[in-house]
């Protein structure tokens, strides 16, 4: 704990407080609500009733005010901690409200009605989770259906994008051919066209090719990224050569020399590239709502989508079941953040 | 079987001439050692032999069939790597496997070759363990065993040693060595270390910028380098080499007239060289002699390197710098003038060239 706390505290040069310190601070301090922000209110509030959510100020926590059952009342009223006009406090239920002055009654002498000024009353609150954020999608939404499109979409596509990726990769690294480094370029310089641009050309090849409303639809133009190109590239031009030519005097073909010397020694870097790939198609989203029109083939990012209809936005399932899908991608950062911290560092991607 | 003919074979990347119309000939069970100074092109050779480059010009034929556009697999050769090449990933077992599971050879037989070869080199202990958990010595081994178990025609070394310590190459050039001579089969060796030339070669192939610059037998190259670089090259101090001008001489024996002013029968008659041409005068640091009295070279000394057994002097004739190698140990010190004789050495002439002139003795 001593260890920690000298550890946040440390300072330039080791005494007093330079102004870089203070920048530091406030820079990492912001940055940690920025980033962490977002994702414990998500946490938090996938398990608000919807009352809860539209409630302003919005709380972290999800909170519910308490309910009592009254006798001679059909439904739970709130309850309320209230100052009497004596001064003293008390905890009353309320019946109805008129303008500013509610009408409470005390839960154990139900006959007796007080009129209280709202402005005395604060609402007795406690924490309760609604698991039914949850538990109700997987009853009412196909979730298991759309779970195991975007599995399928997520592995498939994964792999077959280390099958391609590497082999280009392997050619651009290994072969000596004309315009080798133009053709690098070229797959590099693709990164800079947006999806948004070839969206409307990709859609009408897509269509043509009868794989509209099909996963494949959606795996397909996925697969050849110039940025796996890139990161394989780079760590297989680190092979040294003698390796490729010691196989090929040792009778090797050149699919041997990929498959059985290449591509084991470029685990490290495929590694990266399936951790990158598994993270980008599982949070696609456009690509697969524009492709899948049929509510079956529908992936969890636009299983989600259902949720947010023309009149009515049922922000509590949205946000319960966008903590479901970020599970996945959550754990994969937790237990390779190792390979992705160094591929990082290799790649120099974001 | 592993003769090897190469006639007129050049090699250029882009615009860069690396090898100039190479003409060896190696005959079945030779062991030849390619030596030269680094860029000379001797890897370069190699790696046509063994066909991972193709050549730009010429023909290579091996036991008599041409093989230009054979592929490298194909040529019954086996090469041990610089760099031991090693695949990483696999056990010394399956290292050694690789090459023979890609011709769909049986696995009792691939069993059998691999342990005959790791009884050879002694890696019975190793086999199962990964090339990254070996030491230099024992991986060394594994990429000999490596082309041990192809049983190929012709083996290819390039610069098989360099990665080792100086002790452990000593050793493992003896047995290579005993390897050659118990296989008995062709061997290319490269080499820029002339002392593993020297020792391990039936021939010697010295190159210079994609040159053939001599082919012979160790001796003969040490003997009668014929020109001034192969004579520089072999041999270690190199060769003393002093620049001097012919003189016309009546008695019938070339004549001339080097730095200091010294004059010194050269070992050819006069009609070889002709008057006022200027020629260099090799001499081995071990041919020079310190002389007595007043006879002979003066030089001055500029560094005694002693060696116990032998006492190597550094010294200066009159701005060209002479090394002697005596042998026994010998009280000098720098600065001291000496006299240096030349009498009893073997000398080497050559003209203006570099090329070598014969003797006529």
């Amino acid at each position: 704990m001593s260890r920690a706390v000298e550890f946040l505290f440390r300072r330039k040069g080791g005494k007093g407080w330079h102004w870089t310190d203070i920048v530091t601070w406030v820079w990492l301090v912001g940055g940690l609500f920025i980033m962490f922000g977002p994702a414990v209110w998500l946490v938090g509030s996938s398990f608000k009733s919807p009352a809860a959510l539209a409630e302003f100020p919005p709380t972290i926590l999800p909170y519910v005010t308490q309910k009592a059952t009254v006798e001679a009342y059909d439904k739970p009223l709130d309850l309320y901690e209230v100052t009497l006009e004596d001064g003293s406090k008390a905890t009353l239920a309320e019946v109805r409200r008129i303008g500013v002055v509610s009408q409470m009654v005390d839960p154990v002498k139900p006959g007796e009605i007080v009129k209280v000024n709202i402005a005395n009353r604060t609402p007795v609150r406690q924490m309760s989770f609604a698991a039914e954020n949850y538990t109700e999608p997987f009853t009412h939404f196909d979730f298991v259906r759309y779970l195991w499109n975007s599995v399928f979409v997520t592995v498939t596509a994964t792999l077959i994008t280390l099958v391609v990726n590497s082999m280009a990769a392997f050619a651009l690294s290994k072969y000596e051919f004309r315009g080798r480094t133009f053709a690098m370029l070229l797959i590099l310089a693709t990164l800079m066209v947006p999806l948004s641009v070839i969206m409307v050309p990709l859609y009408s090849i897509v269509s043509v090719l009868g794989l509209f409303n099909n996963l494949w639809g959606v795996i397909l133009p996925t697969v050849a990224t110039p940025t796996g190109v890139f990161i394989l590239r780079q760590y297989m031009l680190t092979i040294p050569d003698e390796l490729i030519d010691a196989a090929r005097m040792d009778k090797a073909s050149e699919w041997q020399i990929y498959w059985r010397i290449i591509l084991p020694l470029t685990a490290p870097a495929l590694a990266v590239l399936a951790i990158f790939s598994v993270v980008w198609r599982w949070n696609d989203f456009l690509w697969p709502l524009i492709v899948l029109s049929r509510k079956e083939l529908y992936t969890l990012q636009v299983g989600l989508s259902i949720y947010s209809g023309e009149l009515n936005v049922q922000w509590h399932f949205i946000l319960a079941m966008t903590v479901v899908t970020m599970i996945p991608v959550v754990l994969v950062f937790l237990f390779l953040q190792r390979f992705i911290t160094t591929g990082i560092a290799g790649t120099g991607l974001k | 079987m592993g003769h090897i003919k190469l006639t007129n074979v050049a090699k250029s990347f882009g615009s860069i001439d690396v090898l100039h119309e190479i003409n060896l000939e190696i005959a079945d069970s030779e062991f030849v050692v390619f030596v030269g100074p680094s860029g000379c092109g001797k890897s370069t050779l190699l790696r046509i032999i063994a066909g991972l480059e193709k050549p730009t010009g010429g023909e290579l034929a091996i036991d008599g069939k041409v093989v230009n556009s054979v592929p490298a697999a194909d040529r019954g050769l086996a090469m041990v790597f610089q760099s031991y090449a090693l695949y990483p990933h696999m056990s010394v077992r399956q290292n050694l496997a690789f090459g023979l599971e890609n011709t769909k050879m049986p696995t009792a037989e691939i069993t059998e070759r691999i342990g005959e070869a790791a009884r050879m080199l002694e890696i019975e202990r190793y086999l199962d363990r990964r090339p990254g958990q070996l030491s230099g010595g024992q991986r060394q081994r594994v990429a000999i065993g490596r082309a041990i178990v192809r049983r190929p025609v012709a083996f290819l070394l390039d610069e098989p040693l360099s990665n080792l310590d100086a002790e452990l190459r000593g050793s493992t050039r003896a047995e290579i060595a005993a390897l050659h001579s118990r296989l008995s089969a062709t061997m290319i060796y490269v080499t820029h270390d002339q002392v593993e030339a020297m020792t391990l070669a039936d021939r010697i192939v010295v190159l210079r910028a994609g040159r053939i610059e001599q082919i012979g037998t160790p001796m003969e190259l040490y003997n009668s380098p014929t020109n001034r670089f192969v004579a520089g090259f072999i041999g270690s101090p190199h060769m003393n080499f002093l620049e001097g001008t012919v003189e016309s001489s009546s008695s019938g024996k070339a004549v001339a007239t080097f730095a200091g002013g010294h004059r010194l029968d050269l070992p050819v008659d006069d009609a070889s060289v002709a008057t006022g041409s200027r020629v260099t005068l090799g001499v081995r640091p071990q041919h020079v002699s310190i002389g007595t009295g007043t006879e002979g070279i003066s030089a001055k000394i500029k560094l005694v390197e002693a060696l116990g057994s032998e006492t190597i002097v550094h010294t200066d004739v009159a701005g060209q710098k002479i090394l002697v190698v005596a042998p026994g140990q010998h009280d000098l010190a720098p600065g001291a003038d000496i006299r240096l004789s030349l009498s009893a050495a073997p000398l080497h002439l050559f003209n203006e060239k570099g090329l070598r002139l014969e003797h006529a003795l």
